[in-house]
């Protein structure tokens, strides 16, 4: 059970795996997210499903090693298993009715929205896609996402691919030529999510963003998730994990996230000490 | 023995229980309470009076014959104790450590009108323990040749545990499905280790193998299967025991700042997760040196006594009403008190007070005083005017409940829901709106017992015997 049949390194420190799992990838949505356990004292964490194949029964995670869950996650091999995997779990995005939609990606964000996209061209929908990153090493899923784009915009910081600059920068141009969507969806860093959403607020175009809080359970039993939208206090992991960008306290979200950075450090360096 | 000669024990109170020195026991998370030696069980078991209607086993909500297990340990027959409990309860080592007694079985007991009640927990306790460390257990795996029939029982707390049990031995195949990665439910995520080793629940659930039941751990049903389509993939039935896992908040300014818990998120992260122990564990948790946890309950209690053990200084309980009003066991309250938790009654937080960064750094409390009665028939506490005043503290815990988790009621069409979100069904039974699906334990009730939970799977596995046999 949950064993990884392949594995490709996509960047640096960035991994997929396609892992066996024939009930969840019978059931998973675009948008949901399985939890995951690597060893016997590890922690249990959320990750989003990338893309899934409902007759081999697989589901593909895409990841950046940041902690030691992920780092031991990138050293399991096609053929290991996975401790424990949970899903799929948050509620499914809803594609419904869109014409029009253009999809924001920031740096690992690409993986994340890769699923959606995928399901919005196979319902004819029409999907400008901006992928931002950092540099071009960093630029993630690029030939794979192309053929479900009606266009593809590729923006980084450096400039070393495609447009220099930000994702707001193109979005932005695109929005004042007069392109008009239904929807953006926004998938990546917090703060490129707020500035996303911050952007289409002036446009009045409907914006959701895909949150990725610390999580304990991931069925709505523990609160750890919870955040501000639209003054009420919601659980990404039951009610989201996808929420109106435009509700959003992102700046509490983000002090959220920062609540165990000195634990994560120590376990990362308990873990090289080991290694 | 003959009953003319026995003279009973006439202490007026309990023999006392061996327990870790509070000084001891706040720095680590072995359970506080030692249990009966053999001598002192029997010395205590000649406290009972053999009372001709036997009130204590009216208090029990599963009926444990408790005078006749009694009996048999003062006849020094701890093992068949031991079965005589088994009759009716299934998880008598846990049910002696985590039961409010003294609401149950203790309260009728006649000796509490002249002094304390027989300590009918800690027999209970100790013939469970004293049989898992000296001999075989009475679980014999039935024959499964051919099964009564298929049932599928959702969760593995109390509720499952007792509903899977009690189909097993009367000759059901049962499969547990256990959303956690570990099976036990509130007993393994809520309850510490120190008030109920994971051993004894790890013992129990063995003692379920044996019986040929299955489980399926990691499997959130709802989610990966419906109830439906366990109906439709050949279950005759299904019992629905996920628990009240939704945390209640207080609804007041802060309380997303950091250093917030909800009890459920404190205590998983430190007895299913075991961050007590990180960085061995990778699950850690943030404990201020200054801890509030706001509620009364045994839930409180727990996170409270956790939250010294992690090394808090100084660690408040903060309640509505007065320590009368205070639903947690009194063993609970008491050990509490030992270990150096400070009670802070009649104290309603109105507001978390916060730093630039975003953690804690204080709690807005106001002063209560106790009205007339409400509905729970407890005095409702009213705010003291100009009572308002700050506890300095970096962590909040709060415990003021829990609800029944929506996820398996919305994924299952036409099932009866109460206003309260549990699901509606026949208390005698477990029957809900649907045919052929049951429920039990806190998704029926809201948090409530251990024992209680474990007296709904009785009845369901039960009624779930009945339906089946009545649709074959």
């Amino acid at each position: 059970m949950n064993r990884i049949i392949r594995k490709r390194v996509l960047g640096p420190a960035v991994k997929l795996i396609e892992v066996e799992s024939p009930l969840i990838a019978k059931k998973v949505q675009p948008g949901q997210f399985v939890m995951l356990r690597v060893h016997e004292k590890g922690e249990r964490i959320p990750m989003t499903i990338s893309d899934y194949d409902r007759q081999k029964g697989t589901v593909t995670i895409i990841f950046q090693e940041v902690g030691k869950t992920t780092m031991l996650l990138g050293r399991l091999e096609e053929g290991d298993s996975i401790l424990d995997l949970v899903g799929p779990l948050g509620k499914p995005t809803d594609l419904q009715g869109l014409e029009r939609v253009v999809a924001i990606a920031g740096g690992l964000g690409v993986a994340l929205v890769f699923s959606q996209i995928k399901e919005l061209h196979r319902r004819n929908s029409k999907v400008d896609c901006i992928i931002g990153a950092r540099n071009k090493d960093l630029v993630l899923l690029e030939e794979e996402i192309e053929p479900f784009c009606t266009n593809l915009y590729i923006v980084t910081d450096d400039g070393s691919r495609g447009e220099r600059g930000f994702v707001t920068d193109v979005l932005k141009r695109l929005l004042d030529e007069g392109r008009r969507y239904d929807r953006a969806i926004a998938v990546g860093p917090l703060n490129m999510m707020k500035v996303v959403s911050d952007l289409t607020r002036q446009y009045g175009l409907p914006t959701v963003v895909s949150m990725n809080p610390i999580m304990v359970d991931g069925t709505g039993m523990c609160g750890c998730c919870r955040l501000t939208v639209g003054g009420q206090i919601k659980f990404a992991c039951v009610d989201g994990p996808e929420f109106d960008g435009h509700l959003v306290d992102f700046d509490e979200v983000i002090k959220r996230t920062a609540m165990y950075w000195e634990e994560e450090k120590i376990a990362v360096e308990l873990l090289q000490q080991r290694l | 023995m003959a009953e003319s000669k026995r003279k009973p024990n006439l202490m007026k109170t309990k023999v006392p229980m061996p327990v870790q020195d509070p000084d001891v026991r706040i720095k680590n998370f072995d359970e506080v309470a030692l249990g009966y030696t053999p001598e002192q069980a029997v010395e205590e078991a000649r406290r009972c009076l053999r009372c001709k209607d036997s009130p204590c086993i009216k208090g029990c909500p599963v009926n444990v014959e408790i005078p006749r297990f009694i009996e048999l340990i003062e006849e020094r027959k701890f093992h068949e104790a031991y079965l005589k409990i088994l009759e009716t309860n299934n998880l008598p080592a846990i049910c002696g450590r985590v039961c409010p007694q003294e609401s149950q079985c203790e309260r009728y007991c006649l000796r509490g009108e002249k002094g304390e009640p027989v300590a009918i927990g800690r027999l209970e306790r100790f013939a469970a323990d004293y049989v898992a460390t000296h001999g075989e257990l009475g679980y014999e795996a039935p024959d499964m040749a051919a099964p009564k029939g298929r049932v599928a029982v959702v969760g593995s707390g109390p509720a499952g545990l007792t509903c899977a049990a009690d189909l097993a031995k009367m000759g059901y195949r049962v499969t547990i499905f256990e959303a956690f990665h570990t099976p036990g439910g509130v007993l393994v995520y809520g309850i510490p280790e120190f008030r109920l080793p994971k051993r004894v629940v790890q013992r129990e659930i063995e003692n379920l193998k044996k019986l040929g039941v299955e489980i399926q751990t990691n499997m959130v049903i709802g989610k990966i299967l419906s109830v439906d389509e366990l109906l439709d993939g050949g279950y005759d039935a299904v019992f629905i025991g996920a628990g009240a896992g939704l945390p209640q908040f207080l609804r007041i300014p802060g309380e997303n700042l950091n250093g917030v818990f909800s009890a459920n998120e404190f205590l998983t992260r430190i007895n299913l997760m075991r961050a007590y122990r990180f960085p061995e564990y990778d699950t850690p948790v943030k404990v201020g040196r200054r801890v509030a946890v706001i509620g009364g309950g045994n839930v409180a209690m727990d996170a409270a006594r956790c939250a010294l053990r992690l090394g808090a200084e100084k660690v408040y309980v903060v309640y509505r009403r007065s320590e009368k009003e205070m639903p947690a066991r009194l063993e609970e309250i008491q050990h509490a008190k030992e270990e150096g938790v400070e009670f802070r009654l009649l104290t309603n937080p109105v507001r978390i007070i916060g730093d630039d960064d975003g953690w804690v750094k204080a709690l807005e409390c106001v002063a209560m005083e106790l009205g007339e009665p409400d509905a729970s028939g407890r005095r409702r506490p009213v705010v003291k005017p100009g009572s308002e005043h700050c506890l300095e503290v970096e962590t909040v815990i709060v415990a003021i409940g829990t609800t029944p988790n929506p996820l398996i009621t919305e994924a299952t069409p036409g099932l009866e829901l109460t206003p309260f979100g549990g699901i509606m069904v026949d208390g005698a039974t477990g029957r809900t709106s649907r045919p052929g699906i049951f429920a039990g334990g806190d998704i029926v009730t809201g948090a409530a017992t251990v024992i209680l939970a474990m007296g709904a799977g009785k009845r369901a596995a039960k009624a779930i015997d009945e339906y089946i046999v009545a649709k074959k």
